[in-house]
């Protein structure tokens, strides 16, 4: 229990609760239910894009992959083409790994002393809490099209029906927010329990994660629990992707609380380090090929230095080098 | 060492209970490298030359220092967009943390490259995010005082650049990066440390590290040439600053000064002269070496411009590297964008067997160990690794070669080409994921000799690890830092390891044409076996 | 330098499109909400099961309850709060009435996206 971890969860209730009361109580609809959503979404795009833009007005001035393979070398020396890439192609399945896989991540080893002795363990379930948290979350996103699209397109539903596949419960269990939550009450809990992960986390750590948790737990509840009038959910939301946005009537606060979280989540995206979304594509050690010694680099502000050249040092030790037999460009 | 080792490995790797931004560093004596000399900067004209030491509470910084670094963060963040990617998108997730060979040796958590990372990016938070200037302290953000730049000072000495942590994090971030903006900007104020420093002015005027002149580099030259010929009874005889030969071949000065560095460039010569190969050395460029690669891009750019600079004059046609760590990461990722083109060069043919160096075609700069790798598989060295086979060898990946190059298999095809007993340490410490020596990145100093060895604990522990198992007694690296420093990490943590350059081992296995029986290896010590020393092992 | 502003600037463009697809994919229509339809039969009897709201939240449970009643117990006869008895049964009871599946049933179903499997063995008898 710290600061950090108290005031986020603070945050994320008070959040929770202006939603409610907004609605419940000062009848805040059309604040919550249009308004705010409009901006968010504004924000988020606007937002990334400038972020983005403004890394990418900083030059890259050198080309600094890390290699994590055998290099390119002579032809018999068999090169790790996806870990240490030279051709574009061998960067672009990098990336892929990176960005779809967490290729990284799924290196993690877990150092300890043992005896007197080091040891490293594989440990794979960040890897595995990290991937859940992320394929569920798409998934989660991509079945809320449901909402967003009408006629609702087949693939969609195709994902609907994969993610439902154990049919049970009713309304049958979707595996998808299920796993979100746990994914992501995992994440928590890893900083919460772990020291040293504890020790590194700031409140702006743990606010995404206690946000997400309220998205994921207001929807389950919505889904599993309270009754809420889908139809009228939906009349909302194309009313808002069409542009022809007004509240019906019987949508439950319950929805506002969780519209609200989610445009939270879409209006703070640009400005945290949830933008590492985006900055994996451009971090330099992994987007370019180790390609150094075949293909010049250039650095767009590469400076001119006055260095020491040869005719100075020939200055500063021409007697001596005569003295000693070596060349020399200009005799004394 | 006071401590004993089995003191040293019990680390206590808990945090405080106070935030880490309200802990302060430790600068007592033993915990910090010693500050350049006023001469060294003055030379060099960097700024704010002057006596000072870390153990003061005055560090007499300019009266401007909080601008000077504001100005110097923004300018850097405008020139490199690793530094802004990689203020922006760490999550914390924690996946470096135990991956820093000083985290590991220390257990202070601000040797997690995270937390490293984070003593930067709480001052980028505090002047160039808007979340940081409104939530301060609670959004990670805080004001640049005189403590963070002496903690600055502390931790960005206490990374190696080594890279390791950029091979596990989901995101690529590179700690040796921010360690190198840091360090630029710590210079900014004229704080930087002694072993570095004072290479870089010496490298500046004399060519090398420790200010060998011309003449007396010739003279520790043409000695190694005097003991191959006493081991050998081959006179080799080497040419330096000649002009019209065809290769350029610079290595780090180490090689020439410092045991057993000393024995791999015997083992450059012997292999020169095996081969009948017509190169040159250079006194001016007499330093592969390159701490300007520790202090500022602009300093490594000055630095590495002799290479070229000598080329063109003596007119070779391309450029061979002797074995060295820091210097292949220059070599490779820096050289050719800062001194490049290289037009007035040739693409690396080997003269002996006609193999074109196409991974070097820009560049015109190839390894050591490429190039013999490369005469090994085309059969041309006569080779007798029996000569070895007192040795049990195993081979420390340095970091740069693997992590910034790539360089993981054609030194260990040759180690297995020279000799007969090769052991692999375990998965985890080698190649991609080698542990640094301890003392890379200008860290090789005496005065913080425990931190060194407890930076070294997971590479020691790893070679501990053949030699109980296999009896592993020679460590072969590519690396001179790795030669100066793993001896005392060796006597330290694992007693009865030795260290060795590849080279050395290729010195010891070579049969030079015309030369007598062997009776000695590069070292000048007794071959088992030899002279009538029968008894078989 | 390799100029990689055209890529990021293809990246952001890709983004946008994602985020934004539901926008254009409706492409501004407006796509009103079904309004429910009571067939003649339903309208006539003027009461179902469960009082109207009741009934539209509920529907699925109550079906799922009787499926379970019948199908695991073999009782078939539902008494409501008014004591009134129904025979527990999709196609004889609730189609009775609600004559009209593709207004009444399906046209929600199909804008929720909603894939409820009754169909999957009852039969709607007017379709026989």
């Amino acid at each position: 229990m710290n600061v950090h971890y108290i005031s986020a969860l603070l945050a994320v209730v008070v959040l929770g609760f202006l939603a409610y009361l907004g609605t419940e109580v000062l009848g805040l609809q059309s604040l919550f239910g249009i308004f705010i959503p409009y901006l968010a979404v504004c924000v988020f795009i606007v937002g990334a894009i400038m972020k983005v833009m403004n890394w990418a007005k900083s030059p890259v001035p050198f080309r600094i992959p890390t290699t994590c393979g055998q290099g390119k070398s002579l032809d018999w020396i068999a090169q790790n083409k996806i870990d240490n890439p030279s051709s574009t192609v061998g960067v672009v399945v990098r990336m892929f790994f990176e960005v779809l896989l967490f290729r990284s991540l799924f290196r993690n080893t877990k150092a300890g002393i043992k005896e007197g002795k080091i040891t490293y363990e594989w440990e794979i379930f960040l890897w595995v809490g990290a991937l859940a948290f992320h394929y569920s979350f798409l998934t989660v996103l991509v079945r809320h099209m449901r909402f967003f699209l009408e006629p609702v397109p087949y693939c969609i539903k195709i994902v609907e029906t994969l993610d439902g596949f154990f049919q049970v419960g009713l309304p049958g269990v979707l595996l998808s927010g299920v796993v979100l939550l746990a994914a992501v009450l995992f994440l928590l809990a890893r900083r919460v329990v772990m020291p040293q992960i504890s020790y590194i986390s700031l409140m702006a750590d743990y606010f995404p994660l206690f946000l997400i948790i309220g998205i994921a737990g207001t929807g389950l509840y919505m889904r599993y629990f309270a009754r809420v009038d889908v139809v009228a959910i939906k009349e909302l939301t194309m009313g808002l992707v069409t542009f022809k946005a007004s509240v019906p009537a019987g949508v439950n606060s319950i929805v506002f609380v969780h519209l609200f979280f989610v445009s939270v989540l879409f209006a703070y995206f640009p400005f945290s380090k949830l933008m590492h979304a985006g900055g994996i594509f451009l971090s330099p050690t992994r987007n370019m090929a180790s390609n150094n010694r075949m293909v010049r680099h250039v650095n767009p502000w590469n400076p001119e230095l006055k260095f020491h050249t040869y005719a100075a040092y020939e200055d500063d030790f021409r007697e001596k080098m005569i003295e000693a037999g070596l060349p020399v460009d200009k005799e004394a | 060492m006071d401590i004993k080792p089995e003191e040293m490995i019990n680390i206590d790797n808990k945090p405080p209970q106070k935030s880490w931004m309200d802990v302060r560093p430790d600068l007592s004596k033993g915990r910090y490298c010693y500050p350049s000399q006023p001469k060294a900067l003055e030379y060099l004209g960097m700024p704010n030359p002057r006596e000072w030491s870390p153990a003061d509470d005055d560090w007499k910084l300019p009266p401007n220092w909080q601008e000077i670094i504001h100005e110097g963060f923004k300018e850097r963040l405008g020139k490199y967009r690793s530094l802004k990617v990689f203020m922006d998108t760490c999550v914390r997730c924690g996946a470096c943390a135990d991956k820093c060979h000083f985290f590991i040796g220390t257990g202070d958590p601000k040797n997690m490259p995270v937390l490293r990372a984070e003593l930067l990016r709480s001052v980028y938070r505090n002047d160039f995010t808007t979340a940081g200037k409104i939530l301060g302290k609670l959004a990670g953000a805080r004001k640049l005082t005189k403590d963070v730049i002496k903690e600055w000072f502390s931790y960005f000495y206490q990374c190696t650049e080594c890279r390791r942590c950029s091979v596990f994090c989901p995101y690529g971030i590179d700690t040796a990066e921010i360690t190198m903006m840091a360090r630029e900007l710590l210079h900014l104020l004229g704080i930087s440390i002694h072993w570095i420093m004072d290479p870089v002015s010496n490298c500046t005027r004399t060519g090398n590290h420790l200010g060998i002149q011309p003449q007396n580099f010739k003279e520790i030259i043409e000695f190694f040439c005097e003991d191959i010929e006493e081991i050998t009874g081959v006179a080799i005889e080497p040419s330096f600053n000649r002009k019209g030969a065809e290769i350029l071949f610079i290595t780090p000065s180490g090689d020439a000064f410092a045991d057993p560095g000393t024995y791999s460039f015997m083992g450059y010569l012997m292999l020169f002269e095996a081969i009948g190969l017509d190169y040159t050395l250079s006194t001016y460029a007499s330093e592969g070496g390159n701490f300007g690669l520790f202090t500022s891009s602009d300093m490594m750019k000055k630095l590495n411009a002799k290479m070229y600079h000598e080329a063109r004059r003596l007119g070779v046609k391309f450029i061979i590297g002797g074995e060295c760590g820091h210097m292949w990461r220059v070599l490779h990722q820096y050289m050719d964008t800062m001194n490049g083109p290289a037009d007035f060069l040739e693409v690396p043919k080997s003269p002996i067997t006609g193999t074109v160096f196409e991974n070097a075609k820009s560049t015109k700069m190839i390894h050591i160990a490429e190039f013999t790798a490369d005469l090994i598989k085309h059969n041309k060295l006569k080779l007798d690794p029996s000569r070895n086979d007192h040795l049990k060898v195993t081979f420390h990946d340095s970091c740069n070669p693997s992590r910034a190059m790539g360089l993981l298999d054609e030194p260990r095809y040759v180690l297995q080409n020279v000799c007969n007993y090769f052991y692999e340490m375990p998965p985890n410490t080698i190649r991609e994921n080698t542990f640094c020596c301890g003392s890379g990145s200008g860290l090789n100093t005496e005065e913080i000799m425990e931190l060194r060895l407890r930076g070294g604990l997971p590479r020691a522990n790893a070679v501990k690890h053949v030699h109980e198992k296999y009896g592993v007694n020679m460590l072969a690296c590519v690396c001179a830092i790795d030669r100066a420093v793993l001896p005392p990490l060796m006597d330290y943590w694992v007693p009865g390891v030795g260290v060795t350059g590849l080279h050395e081992l290729v010195g010891n296995a070579l049969i030079l044409d015309g030369e007598g029986e062997r009776t000695m290896n590069l070292r000048m010590e007794d071959l088992p076996g030899a002279e009538g020393d029968d008894d078989d092992e | 330098m390799t100029n990689d502003k055209p890529k990021i600037i293809a990246g952001l463009v890709i983004f946008v499109i994602l985020v934004t697809c539901p926008m254009w994919i409706n492409m501004g229509k407006n796509k009103p909400a079904p309004k429910l339809e009571m067939a003649a039969e339903a309208q006539a009897k003027g009461y179902c099961v469960l009082p109207k709201a009741d009934m539209k939240e509920k529907h699925m449970q109550i079906l799922d309850g009787w499926r379970n009643s019948v199908v695991r117990s073999g009782q078939r006869v539902y008494v409501n709060d008014q004591g009134k008895r129904f025979d527990m049964s999709l196609s004889n009871t609730c189609l009775e009435c609600h004559t009209n599946k593709a207004e009444f049933c399906d046209k929600c179903h199909v804008y929720a996206s909603v894939n409820p499997y009754c169909w999957d063995c009852h039969v709607n008898p007017k379709e026989k």
